[in-house]
């Protein structure tokens, strides 16, 4: 399956590498340099490569290329998904997956992809089981190491690896016990230069983060699980209860896990939040062209939307922006071409606005095309579906945990084309 | 630390035999790192790694399961040769090992060995023969992966597994579950009918005399079960859990039911953008196929100017795939936006798309060829070019409508410089230089005078072009294609010479020219095909899909080859483990397909299991929610059942006299099992490890007899009970007998508090009523479980049904062979036994087989159907041997069935009660005549 990995970052450099079977030499990352150039965006590079005698198959994460090496047939997703799982666990662990705290943990990280994977087959990616195992760095932790000279794999055997609910560590205990749920909401949409819609959907995630002692039982309801059209549960929700009662039953994993993930039925109308008055116009002559952007609240539920961000990939051409806004900043970026507005809070009676010109380069003619408009926002207490949570209920363990939900919007892919 | 330095790909092997020192250190961190650096190394210092071999050798027998597992792990991945023996030795024990994660281990080391020596494939595959027989789910992904890697040609090793692997699915972890879902679509191509083809001769040769009623086409049990549990993994998180589901449907499902995976994938695309390049490439392929399975979500496709060019690329392929007359204008509008993009490789795919939807949809040609026409005066130059080469593709098809289109494209020739699409417009003026007799010549004569700063294939065509006019217009145009024609006699591409050569032999009369040339009109000016524009995802769904191979379009090292699906299906007994034929006896499949509902996933009384503490069936009872529906309410009974069973069976073995241990085996057969039970089970199974013996395989304990009414619905009143003998072991009490009853609600209205009252029972008889129904709404029904010991006679056990209103008296009378439960024996014990239960206990009876039952299968199925015995492994081909146990007095129940020559058999029941022994003669004898 998996025979090698190498992390390579933005500028081409090999600054780990992990090797399952045999080693293979990190010339075989010349193939994808190569791939990498012809591609040019970071984005495009083909994720899967083919080379004389291997195949390479590669993600793109947090500005770090992980490169793994395969020799015979593999479901391609099978590597991918479980290449994504790596970094997750990197983020897990150092709190963030970058090349410094990858380079700075470099004895946890080898740990961690030994146990990930035997022979190049997953053996445990529950990070209940692998925090068992290995000890996440903390302060703490790390200074007694120094001091002592201990490192940090756990002395406990893995334990976990036995369990018959793997992805729940054995004797939890907390002081406090307490069990949040986010239900996390996101619009995707495409909107045309009239402001009608081409495409709205919803898609929202339940990321819970669950302290609780023992093992807990729960059982979580909705108000309309009507309205969930396509779901998927994490591995600890019992599927069988959610086809009879559209319940979620399940013993949770300890700390933060996504519980499910779901698409809202394509027959509800999607309720747009704001709606964008836009002009951009270039000019034939005199290099210049004029922008004129209002953005203001639509269908918002009587909820105020906040952290509003316009950010426009300009044309080529677009030397510099000179612009008033009437709230927010604005930056442009003349290198990547990127125009960001920054709103914040929406307004109602006073609607923010980002007006004025904007200087080509002189000769070149005018773009053809209009860039279109991505826009970010975020909606407190409220889950734009009208999902709810009914209650949660615990079973098998006695105490009265904290229990929480709370309710975001936010725009995922949300574009107007102008 | 060394790690640091491996990680870094530096070379730290000169510090080799310090390290290796460190191997027999105490302490378990330092002594994992020495582990990491050993496997690095050892492959390069063979010597020195012998060094540590004993540690692990001392590892492997250590008391605790961890320990053992995690020293094979690092001797296995090992690499020297010299060590290969130990460690086939270390394989084979660790596969029968107490502990499944040992087992696991041993799994996983099974691929290490034999890349290292594939020579010792053959002992590999016993030891995979071993471990598939495994019955925990822990074991079951890394053993299929290890038969993937070693044994993949060996499908038969999977008939006698395939029905617990496809019951266990759901439980095996995520990337287990890939594995086993690839492999079993490759086995179900080998051993399944094709749905989507009517076949109706060839199910002629069907064993079953049930089965045998010439249905044009009935899909295997198996086929079916196989799709009903991977289905709800179409939920799963993992996106290849996901993919290697919906491939699974697509090469496996009828036509009809394919269409659950599209909203699956569809999610998939919210994913990252690898994850989203993967998949759109498997649904270009499957929209090819089945286009209608994807149109619902069309606009899932609909791309954004932030995404990746290579995903824009993607999802275009899959819009044009999916266009059709009714959505065509709407995607043609989604188009022209997309035009406008600043991506230009992504507007020349565009272009390309709009060219094929235009050959496809015939309606929209003219649209299109419109569209793409105003294309023509676009600022960009690669747009134009793009378009010039799809609009020659589409004029092809009907260049008579479209003189203009040509004249216009003429006029181009002044500005567009990309060489494609300069070749393209010259060789349509060559093509129809007909319809436009007065440009054509005047574009010669420009080109000639540019000829020399052409690229080749401009160059190509421009003489294309001019004997093309020299043979349609050869008073215009004489000296100009002379002139052309020695322009390329001098130019530095020898393919031009040669075709300036070839041309002039062919065009220009001159005394020696042979007989071709006055065929060269013909040559030239023969009517071309129209191109067809075709998907480069055409035909891609031979290769697998979800495969690396597929992806590439190519076959990768390793790839299976997807077979295709045979003739005739081949005998689906193969995968009958024992006397499991009986499940395909009709009625018994509607029953399973019940099950999932009666085995709803436990709820709260799953957790109690899960910390262990004992009392907690009772408790969670009373501890559910009043709202819970009546299903619930039964699965909680069952759940509860098999739990208790289970601390009873735990603390039977803490006695130390474990007997054996069928009842675990017989809840893993169980389908549909709930994701509790197999934790249940696991536990069970980690604490006390039934070692499985490959012969005895578990019992059918499917329901197999018709249920008989216990009450019927009109002297009920509306109340029906049926009851049937589950031949599931009666937890609560070994002794009894599981009598599962049904009451189904048929009045308007709600019946209440559904219990027995007032047992009348012979002497030594005892019940075990099940709880208290509370409530059973109009219409609905529910089972729920009883036990009845009935002390191993065939009286009737007789008692009240209550209900809040009224009162039935009812009876249960069992038929003799639902006294008994399948005993486990070997063919020696079996003799040994039958040895000892001579003389008056022997019952003999002579008989002539029925015309449907000579075979050895029909005689397994009819006795067991009629009795709860399992089956005997036996030398003789002529024999059949069963075994049982009575229920309350356990018995032994030994039953011999010899063929004998034409049609005759001899029957033998050896069994201590004697009047059981009458009876079951009578009724096997009455079974296997008719």
């Amino acid at each position: 399956m998996i025979h090698s990995l190498f992390l390579i970052n933005n500028s081409g450099d090999i600054f780990l590498e992990k090797h399952w079977k045999s080693v293979i030499s990190r010339s075989v990352c010349d193939y994808f340099f190569e791939a990498q150039e012809k591609a040019g965006e970071p984005d495009n590079v083909p994720p899967v490569i083919r080379t004389p005698h291997h195949y390479l198959i590669n993600i793109y994460r947090e500005k770090i290329f992980f490169v793994s090496v395969i020799q015979t047939e593999v479901p391609p997703l099978f590597v991918i998904e479980f290449l994504h799982r790596v970094a997750e666990m990197f983020q897990d662990y150092f709190g963030e997956c970058s090349e410094v705290t990858i380079k700075d943990n470099l004895v946890i990280v080898y740990e961690l992809l030994e146990e990930m994977l035997d022979n190049g087959f997953p053996l445990a990616t529950e990070s209940n089981i692998l925090k068992e195992m290995i000890k996440p760095p903390t302060i703490l932790r790390s200074m007694v190491n120094t001091i002592t000279g201990s490192s940090n794999l756990g002395a406990t055997l893995p334990t976990g690896q036995l369990s018959t609910i793997p992805w729940r560590r054995a004797d939890v205990k907390y002081t406090n016990n307490e069990a949040y749920f986010d239900v996390v909401e996101e619009i995707d949409a495409i909107l045309d230069k009239s402001g009608t819609t081409v495409f709205a959907e919803i898609q929202g995630v339940i990321d819970a983060c669950v302290k609780l002692s023992g093992m807990p039982d729960l059982t979580l309801s909705f108000m309309n699980p009507r309205l969930l059209d396509d779901v998927s549960f994490h591995p600890c929700v019992r599927f069988k209860r959610w086809e009879s009662e559209r319940v979620l039953s399940f013993i949770p994993p300890d700390g933060n896990f996504r519980l499910m993930s779901y698409h809202v039925n394509a027959q509800n109308l999607v309720a747009i939040p704001v709606y964008v008055k836009q002009n951009i116009s270039f000019f034939e002559s005199g290099s210049s062209g004029r922008l004129d952007i209002t953005v203001g609240p639509k269908q918002t539920m009587g909820k105020t939307v906040e952290c509003v961000l316009v950010t426009i990939h300009m044309p080529k051409v677009v030397l510099s922006a000179n612009l008033t806004a009437t709230q927010g900043t604005y930056t442009y970026d003349p290198v990547t071409k990127i125009l960001v507005w920054d709103i914040g809070k929406l307004n109602q009676q006073k609607l923010p606005n980002l007006k004025g010109s904007l200087s080509l380069q002189s000769g070149a003619p005018k773009p053809e095309e209009n860039p279109s408009l991505n826009i970010d926002l975020k909606i407190q207490q409220l889950a734009i579906s009208g999902l709810k949570v009914n209650r949660l209920d615990m079973y098998v363990e006695k105490y009265k945990p904290f229990k929480g939900v709370k309710y975001v919007t936010k725009a995922g892919k949300f574009q107007v084309r102008t | 630390l060394h790690v640091i330095m491996i990680a870094r790909g530096k070379n730290a092997s000169d510090l080799f035999p310090a390290v290796v020192k460190n191997v027999a250190c105490k302490n378990i961190e330092v002594k994992k790192l020495v582990y990491v650096y050993l496997v690095r190394y050892a492959e390069e210092q063979q010597d020195l790694a012998l060094l540590s071999i004993s540690t692990f050798q001392r590892g492997l027998k250590d008391p605790n399961q961890l320990i053992r597992a995690s020293a094979l792990r690092v001797l296995s991945s090992i690499r020297v040769t010299i060590i290969v023996p130990i460690m086939m030795l270390a394989i084979k024990e660790a596969a029968s090992d107490m502990s499944p994660y040992v087992r696991k281990t041993a799994a996983h080391a099974i691929p290490k060995l034999y890349s290292l020596d594939p020579e010792q494939k053959d002992q590999l595959i016993e030891v995979i023969e071993k471990l598939l027989a495994d019955k925990t789910t822990l074991v079951a992904g890394s053993v299929v992966m290890a038969f993937e890697e070693v044994c993949p040609e060996r499908i038969d090793l999977i008939h006698k597994n395939y029905r617990k692997l496809c019951n266990l699915l759901i439980d095996v972890e995520e990337w287990g579950q890939v594995v086993i879902i690839n492999m079993l679509t490759r086995y179900a191509r080998t051993q399944f009918l094709n749905p989507n083809i009517n076949v109706s001769p060839l199910i002629e040769r069907c064993v079953y005399s049930a089965l045998a009623k010439r249905k044009p086409y009935v899909m295997d049990p198996d086929h079916r079960l196989l799709l009903r549990n991977t289905k709800p993994l179409l939920q799963s998180r993992n996106a290849a859990v996901v993919m290697a589901v919906a491939q699974l449907y697509f090469h496996l499902a009828p036509k009809a039911e394919v269409g659950v995976i599209a909203k699956a994938l569809v999610r998939l695309m919210r994913s990252h953008s690898e994850v989203q390049y993967v998949v759109l490439q498997n649904v270009a392929t499957m929209t090819i196929k089945r286009r209608g399975m994807f149109e619902p979500y069309l606009k899932s496709f609909y791309i954004r100017s932030t995404d990746p060019t290579q995903i824009k690329i993607l999802k275009l392929e899959v819009l044009t795939n999916l266009a059709n007359e009714t959505n065509i204008s709407t995607i043609l509008r989604e188009f022209q936006t997309y035009i406008k993009s600043m991506d230009k490789d992504f507007v020349a795919a565009t272009i390309q798309a709009i060219g094929r939807c235009a050959t496809n949809i015939g309606e929209v040609r003219d649209t299109c060829l419109n569209g793409l026409v105003q294309l023509l005066s676009n600022r960009d130059e690669l747009v134009v070019a793009e378009s010039v080469v799809v609009i020659k593709k589409l004029l092809q098809m009907q260049p008579e409508q479209h003189s203009d289109i040509i004249k216009h494209m003429a006029k181009l020739t002044d500005n567009i410089q990309v060489p494609m699409a300069r070749a393209s417009i010259l060789w349509l003026i060559g093509e129809y230089c007909e319809h436009v007799p007065k440009i054509a010549p005047d574009v010669l004569r420009k080109m000639a005078k540019s000829f020399t700063n052409e690229e080749d294939i401009v160059k190509l065509q421009i003489l294309n072009l001019a004997a093309k006019l020299y043979l349609t217009n050869s008073k215009q145009t004489k000296l100009l294609t002379q002139y052309v024609l020695n322009l390329a006699k001098y130019d530095q591409n020898y393919d031009i010479r040669d075709r300036a050569r070839f041309i002039r032999q062919l065009i220009v009369p001159t005394d020696k020219s042979g007989a071709l040339s006055k065929y060269a009109k013909k040559l030239f000016l023969a009517l071309k095909p129209a191109p067809v524009l075709e998907s480069p995802f055409k035909d891609r769904d031979h290769f697998q899909l979800g495969s690396l191979s597929h992806l590439l379009n190519a076959k990768a090292g390793g790839y299976q080859e997807l077979p295709d699906w045979p003739e005739s299906a081949p005998d689906p007994s193969v995968r009958n483990v024992e006397v499991k034929d009986s499940v395909r006896a009709g009625g018994t499949v509607t029953l399973r397909g019940r099950a999932p509902g009666g085995q709803a996933c436990g709820h709260c009384s799953s957790s109690d299991t899960g910390s262990g503490s004992e009392s907690g069936s009772e408790e969670s009872g009373s501890g559910s929610e009043s709202e819970e529906s009546e299903e619930e309410s039964e699965s909680e009974e069952e759940e509860e059942d098999e739990e208790d069973e289970r601390t009873k069976k735990k603390k039977k073995i803490e006695k130390s006299k474990p007997k054996k241990p069928e009842s675990a085996e017989r809840s893993e057969c169980f389908p549909f099992r709930s994701m509790i039970s197999s934790i249940n089970l696991f536990i069970f199974s980690s604490s006390v490890d039934p070692t499985p013996s490959p012969q005895v395989t578990p019992v059918n304990n499917f329901l197999l007899i018709s249920c008989p009414h216990l009450l019927h619905r009109i002297t009920g009143e509306g109340l029906a009970v049926e009851y049937c003998f589950s031949r599931q072991p009666f937890s609560p009490d070994p002794h009894m007998v599981a009598v599962q009853i049904q009451f189904t609600n048929n009045t308007s209205s709600e019946t209440k508090s559904l219990h027995i009252e007032d047992p009348k029972l012979q002497s030594g008889m005892r019940i075990k009523e099940f709880p208290e129904i509370e409530l059973l709404p109009a219409g609905e029904s529910v089972n729920v479980v009883m036990g009845i010991d009935f002390c191993d006679s065939t009286q009737a056990a007789n008692f009240q049904l209550c209900t809040h209103t009224r009162k039935f008296f009812v009876s249960i009378q069992p038929p003799v062979g639902e006294l008994m439960v399948p005993a486990f024996l070997t063919e020696n014990e079996f003799k040994k036994e039958q040895g000892q239960l001579m003389g008056m206990n022997e019952i003999s009876e002579k008989l002539n087989l029925g015309e449907k039952c000579q075979s050895d299968h029909a005689i397994v199925e009819r006795v067991t159907a009629k009795a709860n015995l399992s089956r005997v492994p036996c030398g003789s081909e002529k024999e059949n041997r069963f075994a049982g146990k009575t229920v309350s007095s356990g018995s032994l129940v030994l039953v011999t069935v010899a063929r004998k020559e034409g049609g005759g058999a001899q029957l033998t029941v050896n069994c201590e009660k004697m009047v059981i022994g009458t009876m079951l003669v009578k009724d096997i004898l009455q079974a296997l005549t008719q």
